[in-house]
């Protein structure tokens, strides 16, 4: 059961091969077992989840029920789920239990899915290794001594080591790519404003998205059909309809203009990785699609643009923290200035500070035009660069990380080297583009993604792309042997 | 306070130093749910019943912008006259205070949806003065720090935090503290008027700040300015305003400096302090709010809610001059508000009269009741149709105008009618020769040396015969009458 | 650019953060390099371009209708407040 896809369960519960409990049961003790070595859940809810296993089994029994009924997921710990822990990996809300749901759980709570547990992050969704969360790192279910990269670590560790088949995730930079990149899955954000925003705590307002973590195209799919479409409680979120996004998965890709990004494939790029990369493309071509390279001249500057901006909104999105109505609070503050300063010294992690610092600084008085005002400026350039390579080709292919999974502690010391990891990922986030990573291949055994990046509300195609490449290799049925 | 209060040292404080001031108005919006959620906004609620997860900044949650609140905006744009913005963008105010939430208040910086506009006052003299507006904008409220009953602790009450509110930033066009006072009412009825603000200041619906600053006369550019804030009674800003000149002229005269800085109006002292803490101004980090879109309002949009203005208070005065033959002064009085201008246009109507005399009526005699009760002419105890009944008994001469205004202290407290009082007290006037003459006679009979007097030429005596007619005829004679009957019998 | 030990200081205290003694020299180092590596933006080409606040160009702000939703939720909301009496949330005394 545990190597199923999302679509084999649906079928399997739907021809009661099991039951919806059974599957929970068993997908439950898998993870209790993984969680000394790999440590990708936060909370494991079993009481709940077996409660909504149980009522799947009535719904399956009846004939009525919902599309994705008894179909076991988890949550990363950034989705507030009432009466659920949400802890977003910190210290700051480590007790801290939701009284409402985000739209995208109560979403695909309604269509029946079965919530396992929450799992595992980088704190606050600051991160790209997982390392930076309270509950302690996340282990690569290939090699438990490298990272499963981040933020969304704990929901890729947890598909990639069939714990649960899917998962959902956020990404503000790159935190569910690069993420399925290092563990050999298949993980998608969306088109900005695709999702709902709603009840995930906020990192990067115009950055965040909502998206899923599985082991095919076609489960993250189906996960995101469940997931995506308008929300009146997010004044961020599109109007537009949702299209059957599994419907479609397998049209042909002859005709497909892929476009190759000059900038990315330069001396920079560890020829080991590029060479999964290259293969992946040859595959997409023996398809039919047609290769050309493009030019997005001020995508290099992607980075320092993201780490102007984000860092800035998340300055002010974290600033709620205070210890007044809810989270950390430090212990008999003297006076109010106390009360603020060691609730929120204590109760975060330094990668968070210095994201919040970061923040501060290039807001503040002095500092707004030439580092705020300027990076939004630079990144409407790159928005328009993006803009005019789909008017010539209608997707973009690079690699999905630079190297695969690092050691845990390698990266820990200075900063920007952590942040470089997000070199291939951002561009994506800044422009609010729809971009899928799918496994490609193995690098001394470490896993290999590829990022396919497509325009603004073109999650169909990216999804078909990918997929169609799914069915012409087995890169993404590859298990980690320490999971099989 | 050292300054002297001589009359002429004011005078020469005047002509060297002259006043400046601008005043930021936050008015409530009327909506019934908040700016960005849907908790409603009633006033008096248990702590914390009317907020919800978004106006307690829980994680997670988003704005969602009231249209309501966009609505009334523009309705107050339109009415001073501004510039509507086809494009306006919330941004974040960023600083640390138990009663904002989110650690930043949502408020307009840059792109304010209403920008420029004018609102004319009127000063005791009669004349008038136009008070530029820069700029007004949305934002919401923030909650409420309760200090009492809680050693060493600060309760803090959410409720009022997501409140929408609108900022009025005025041009430092004012130059005295009346005119500050004068425009603030202006500004508090054209919101009443609206229907966009209830304006109860006791509540904390509509709040003003006073930015002062002196110069010297003559010169062009502005002096150092304190912002006064919080005052929240027409009375508090004019003494606040007096007193900060007063100090801030002193302290120039003797060689110091005014610091720029924010002051709190104590009104038991009857002084403004400094609030400045030892820490520096905070640098709100303003920064485009990234959870809303720019707000965009098209021609058909703004021309929507121009349909909607009601008359605005400067038009009706304006229409009652001209339609009711009335004074600028009273056409002030009845337009303060609203309510107040249509009580007196029912009045008008119904009693078909003279327009000036229903003015006085309801300017003077209602008026002083309704100060003396304390109420609002919402809940005046004399309708308009029963106060028209009442001018109608004066026109037709069942009663005079004296008794009238007892009729009307008998329809305040009992609730009755014109008619059933007069029946009731036997107050018709007396039309009727015969009892007057019967009085004339009577008070003729009884003061023989006054009418000796009289008729020998002291014309002044009148008065004292008119006055003891009246009281012989319990003050029920038609005046015009007895006038008439008296004099004929006085002149024999 | 690099900063100064003050700058933190100041940055710490917008930002409501206590630092150690001991991290102000380690948040300094890093956010030096963060601020050296955000410095490579002064070569973008951006005279005449507009500042981008949304991913996704033309898009407006939804006008919500003026309706109650929400009831008294409090008790609920409150069992995650550190410090609550009588409904409202607890801080030390704030002088004003």
């Amino acid at each position: 059961m545990h190597s199923e896809t999302v679509a084999g369960l649906i079928a399997g519960l739907r021809g009661r091969k099991y039951s919806a409990v059974e599957l929970a049961r068993a997908l439950l003790e898998r993870i209790q077992r993984s969680q000394p070595g790999l440590n990708a859940f936060i909370s494991i809810e079993a009481e709940t989840a077996l409660a909504a296993a149980a009522e799947a089994d009535r719904q399956l029994a009846s004939g009525n029920a919902p599309p994705l009924a008894g179909v076991p997921i988890a949550h990363k710990d950034i989705f507030c789920a009432t009466g659920s822990r949400t802890t977003c990996g910190s210290k700051m809300l480590a007790n801290f239990i939701a009284p409402y749901d985000a739209t995208v759980v109560a979403r695909l709570r309604a269509d029946g899915a079965v919530v396992l547990g929450k799992t595992n992050m980088d704190e606050f969704a600051m991160g790209s290794s997982n390392e930076t969360s309270h509950f302690g790192p996340v282990r690569n279910p290939w090699d438990p001594a490298r990272v499963p990269g981040g933020s969304s670590g704990g929901s890729a560790a947890a598909v990639a080591a069939r714990l649960v088949p899917a998962a959902t995730a956020t990404d503000t930079g790159g935190s569910i790519r690069q993420p399925a990149a290092l563990c050999g899955i298949t993980g998608i954000k969306p088109t900005y404003g695709r999702v709902s925003r709603y009840g995930i705590v906020a990192f990067a307002s115009s950055l965040d998205q909502a998206g899923v973590v599985a082991r095919t195209a076609e489960d993250a799919a189906i996960l995101l059909r469940s997931m995506a479409g308008f929300d009146e409680r997010d004044s961020t979120s599109v109007d537009a309809e949702v299209p059957d996004y599994v419907a479609g998965l397998d049209r042909p890709l002859t005709g497909l203009r892929i476009g190759l990004l000059k900038e990315f494939f330069d001396k920079g790029l560890d020829p080991a990785v590029e060479a999964c990369i290259r293969a992946g493309l040859e595959e997409l071509r023996a398809q039919g699609a047609t290769l050309r390279e493009v030019s997005l001249p001020n995508l290099p500057l992607s980075v320092p643009t993201y780490y102007v901006v984000a860092p800035a909104e998340c300055s002010s999105n974290l600033a709620r923290f205070d210890g007044v109505r809810f989270g950390y609070r430090c212990d008999k503050p003297r006076d109010l200035k106390d009360l603020y300063e060691r609730s929120r010294g204590e109760g975060f992690g330094a990668e968070v500070k210095r994201r919040i610092m970061t923040g501060t600084y290039v807001l503040s008085a002095g500092y707004y035009d030439a580092y705020y005002l300027k990076a939004q400026r630079v990144r409407q350039l790159i928005a328009a660069d993006f803009a005019r390579a789909f008017g010539e080709v209608d997707v973009l292919v690079s690699p999905t990380t630079p190297t695969p999974a690092f050691g845990i502690g390698a990266k820990m010391n200075d900063p920007v080297t952590m942040y470089l990891n997000d070199i291939y990922t951002i561009g994506a986030n800044l422009a609010g583009l729809p971009a899928i990573s799918v496994p490609c291949g193995f690098v001394e055994g470490l896993p290999v993604g590829m990022q396919i990046v497509g325009g603004h509300f073109t999650e169909q195609r990216i999804l078909n792309v990918a997929h169609r490449y799914q069915r012409a290799t087995d890169w993404h049925t590859r298990a980690p042997e320490a999971y099989r | 306070m050292a300054t002297s209060n001589s009359a002429a040292a004011a005078a020469a404080r005047d002509s060297e130093w002259e006043t400046v001031i601008g005043l930021e108005i936050h008015a409530q919006l009327a909506t019934r749910s908040k700016i960005f959620s849907g908790a409603a906004t009633a006033f008096g609620a248990p702590p914390n019943a009317q907020a919800n997860l978004v106006d307690l900044g829980y994680p997670g949650v988003l704005p969602v912008l009231n249209g309501e609140a966009v609505r009334m905006a523009v309705m107050f744009g339109l009415a001073i006259g501004a510039r509507i913005a086809p494009r306006s963008v919330f941004a974040r105010k960023n600083y640390f205070y138990p009663d904002l939430p989110k650690g930043y208040q949502i408020s307009q910086y840059e792109l304010p949806i209403v920008a420029g506009g004018h609102i004319d006052i009127v000063l005791d003299d009669g004349s008038t003065r136009r008070i530029g507006i820069t700029r007004a904008h949305l934002e919401e409220d923030a909650g409420k720090s309760l200090h009492e009953g809680l050693p060493g602790l600060t309760g803090i009450d959410l409720n009022r935090a997501g409140t929408p509110l609108i900022e009025i930033v005025s041009e430092p066009d004012m130059r005295s503290a009346k005119e500050a006072v004068a425009y603030m009412k202006k500004v508090h009825t054209l919101v009443r008027y609206l229907g966009i603000c209830d304006g109860n200041m006791q509540e904390g619906s509509f709040r003003c700040d006073a930015n002062v600053s002196v110069r010297r006369r003559g010169t062009d550019k502005f002096g150092t300015r304190a912002e006064i804030k919080n005052i929240n009674s027409f009375r508090f800003v004019e003494k606040a305003i007096n007193f900060e000149v007063a100090r801030q002229i002193e302290l120039l005269e003797g060689g110091g400096k005014v610091v720029q800085e924010t002051r709190l109006y104590d009104p038991d002292k009857g002084e403004t302090r400094s609030m400045r803490t030892k820490e520096e101004a905070n640098d709100y980090r303003y920064f485009p709010d990234p959870d809303l879109l720019p707000v965009e309002l098209d021609d058909a949009y703004v021309r929507g809610v121009a349909a909607q203005l009601p008359e605005l208070p400067d038009q009706k005065a304006r229409r009652f001059i001209a339609q009711y033959e009335l004074s600028g002064y009273d056409a002030q009085v009845l337009t303060a508000s609203g309510e107040l201008a249509d009580y007196y246009e029912t009045v008008v109507r119904e009693f078909g009269g003279s327009p000036k005399l229903a003015a006085n009526w309801v300017g003077g005699d209602l008026a002083a009741f309704l100060n003396r009760d304390g109420l609002e002419i919402g809940a005046s105890r004399v309708g308009a149709p029963a106060l028209a009944a009442l001018l109608r008994r004066i026109g037709d001469n069942t009663i005079s105008g004296k008794i009238a205004k007892d009729v009307f202290e008998a329809m305040w407290d009992s609730q009755q009618g014109a008619d059933a009082i007069i029946e009731a007290k036997g107050l018709k006037q007396i039309t009727d020769d015969g009892p007057i003459e019967q009085a004339i006679a009577q008070v003729m009979a009884a003061n023989p040396s006054q009418l000796a007097d009289y008729r020998a030429g002291k014309d002044k005596l009148f008065g004292f015969f008119v006055g003891q007619v009246m009281k012989a005829t319990q003050g029920k004679a038609n005046p015009a009458r007895l006038n008439e009957l008296l004099k004929q019998k006085l002149n024999g | 650019m690099s900063l100064s030990r003050r700058d933190i200081d100041d940055i710490a205290h917008l930002a409501r953060l206590a630092l150690t003694e001991a991290e102000i020299p380690v948040y300094l180092d890093s956010l030096s390099r963060i601020i050296g590596l955000v410095g490579e933006l002064d070569r973008a080409p951006t005279a005449g371009v507009e500042p981008m606040s949304h991913p996704l160009a033309g898009l407006k702000q939804r006008l919500r209708a003026d309706e109650v939703t929400d009831t008294d939720r409090h008790e609920l909301y409150q069992r995650n407040a550190p410090q609550v009496m009588a409904g409202l949330y607890l801080v030390p005394k704030v002088i004003e």
